[in-house]
């Protein structure tokens, strides 16, 4: 008999499942269910995006592109940086194209990391930062952002945390699950703590084109000494709903870069080809589809946020991203028990905050990259539940 | 900003609140919206989208293309108003094309279509010709799908 156990790293063996999966696991088991879980846009790829891809497969161009992307699409997305943010990266030394942000978090971990070095993580955040710098060597150091300071991070915060041994922080902005977001004037605060270290900020910026509110989004980068230390990932699959073809960027200064690209290169060769000939479409044709899309986001999160304050759940205003991250802790529940019973009664599928860190609990992750329609359904049976448990 | 009369196309029975924190504007100011959008001939009307056939199993829909010979001063308009006083039409368009009036209409059956055709739209003065096409099944109307909506492919629960 195979022992498994011995057989299997124990790094690896010691990372848990996501509890967002835990949760998904619970909630197929029950029918009919509407879901309020799902943390990707609901709508289509624009056409322009498709047409291209069907175009480049009708021409055959289905070879691997150089290691570090079709240059067309490095060069589109130098532009395209520029043009959201005053930042300038080169194409050809500053900038690699991933298979999703998630790789690009994971190839920064690992080009950072030696055994022992610690990466900050503010939670609540997306799932994969610490299994990632576990297993890239690293040690992740939590950091746990609050709600009386809506989910941003301080550097007092940042400061109790830095030691001799501190390698990055994640800065994950706007940020999955509370829909928080840092504006210049919290960035400068940030990076006033960081440019007197010698550490590098990791910044997932991948729902940067949904950020509301009269200010756009500004990257940690653009903060005077900071683009030096930053690796700045983004991806397509949130501003363009490109969920499922996989791409991503990161792009950083060249002796990063670099490094990173040997990961990259021996772990993956390149990312799909047809996914980047069409992601220069998005690049150059989907301005107006972005809009539209962060417009009707934009619609549903005043509805949705304004329902949970309405039947007395304290949601406070998400600024970016597309979920609302309302407080549950007036019903005595925890977050899992309240989810489950949801699910249970009204069948409705939400995820627990504390899937996205400890200091998640208390609250409840909801998705509305939804229909309004489908929204009210579910909210109006959100309601009755609460109605039934004051009961 | 989405604007108060998509968001009216799309569900006229939004209520004023609803629509307010949709938008992102006050109550007051989409009250002056929509009394701007009515009294300015914008917002004419409103409506529920039936599903005909499955109100009445024997109601039919008919799409009727007439020519009709234009009037010296008035041009068409004469002849369309005058169509579109029966209560049984539901709508009448002037188009460009192979013929000039695109007129649409309900009945209880067939025959009530038919006879309507033939003794009330076909021997008005000015008609010099219908071609009556019946709907034979819906798909989409208004935006809105007759199926069901496609299944969402996506994971019920997701990063």
């Amino acid at each position: 008999m195979m022992d498994y156990e011995k057989l299997l790293s124990d790094t690896v063996q010691d990372v848990k499942f996501s509890g967002i999966r835990k949760f998904f696991d619970i909630a197929s088991t029950v029918e009919n269910v509407i879901s309020l879980s799902v943390g990707e846009p609901d709508f289509k790829t624009p056409w322009a995006i498709r047409k291209e891809a069907i175009r480049t497969l009708e021409k055959g161009k289905t070879a691997y592109t150089a290691n570090s992307g079709l240059v067309q699409l490095r060069r589109s997305l130098s532009e395209y940086i520029e043009r959201k943010t005053s930042l300038k990266y080169d194409p050809d030394h500053e900038i690699i194209v991933t298979v999703g942000g998630s790789e690009a978090i994971d190839c920064a971990f690992r080009a950072l990391c030696d055994p022992g070095d610690e990466v900050l993580i503010p939670e609540p955040s997306f799932v994969c930062y610490a299994p990632l710098v576990k297993m890239a060597g690293g040690v992740p150091v939590i950091i746990e952002t609050k709600l009386e300071n809506n989910f941003k991070l301080t550097p007092e915060e940042i400061k109790e945390k830095l030691t001799p041994k501190t390698k990055a922080l994640v800065f994950p902005y706007p940020n999955n699950p509370t829909g928080a977001v840092m504006r210049k004037d919290d960035l400068e605060k940030i990076a006033a703590v960081i440019r007197e270290t010698d550490i590098a900020v990791i910044s997932d910026e991948i729902y940067s084109e949904l950020t509301y509110g009269a200010e756009r989004h500004v990257s940690i980068a653009e903060i005077e000494g900071m683009k030096e230390r930053t690796i700045l990932i983004n991806g397509f699959s949130k501003a363009f709903s490109m969920t499922g073809w996989r791409l991503g960027y990161f792009a950083a200064p060249a002796p990063i870069t670099g490094q990173m690209l040997k990961i990259h290169q021996y772990a993956i060769m390149c990312s799909p080809t047809v996914s980047q000939y069409a992601a220069v479409a998005a690049l150059m044709d989907c301005d107006g589809e972005v809009l539209r899309m962060k417009e009707e986001y934009n619609a549903r999160r005043r509805f949705v946020v304004k329902s949970f304050n309405d039947m007395g759940l304290e949601c406070f205003e998400p600024e970016g991203a597309f979920y609302a991250f309302p407080c549950i802790k007036s019903t005595g529940l925890t977050s899992e028990e309240f989810c489950k019973h949801l699910l249970n009664s009204k069948k409705v599928a939400i995820v627990p905050g504390d899937a996205f860190g400890a200091s998640g609990e208390g609250f409840v992750r909801v998705s509305y990259a939804y229909s309004l329609a489908h929204l009210n359904t579910a909210l109006q049976r959100i309601e009755e539940f609460l109605k039934e448990l004051k009961i | 900003m989405k604007k108060i009369v998509d968001l009216l196309r799309e569900n006229a029975r939004l209520t004023n609140e609803q629509l307010a924190v949709i938008s992102g504007i006050t109550e007051e100011e989409v009250s002056k919206e929509i009394k701007r959008l009515e009294d300015n001939g914008t917002i004419i009307g409103y409506s529920a989208i039936i599903n005909e056939e499955q109100l009445d199993k024997n109601a039919v829909t008919a799409f009727i293309e007439v020519k009709v010979s234009p009037q010296v001063e008035c041009g068409y308009d004469d002849i369309a108003r005058a169509i579109a006083r029966y209560d049984e039409v539901d709508t009448v368009q002037l188009m460009s094309g192979s013929f000039d009036l695109s007129v649409t209409l309900r009945g209880n059956n067939l025959r009530e279509v038919a006879l309507f055709v033939n003794e009330r739209l076909a021997t008005l003065d000015g008609v010099l010709s219908t071609t009556t096409h019946f709907i034979l099944q819906r798909y989409k109307e208004k935006g809105v799908n007759f199926a069901a909506d496609e299944a969402d492919e996506r994971s019920l629960v997701s990063p």
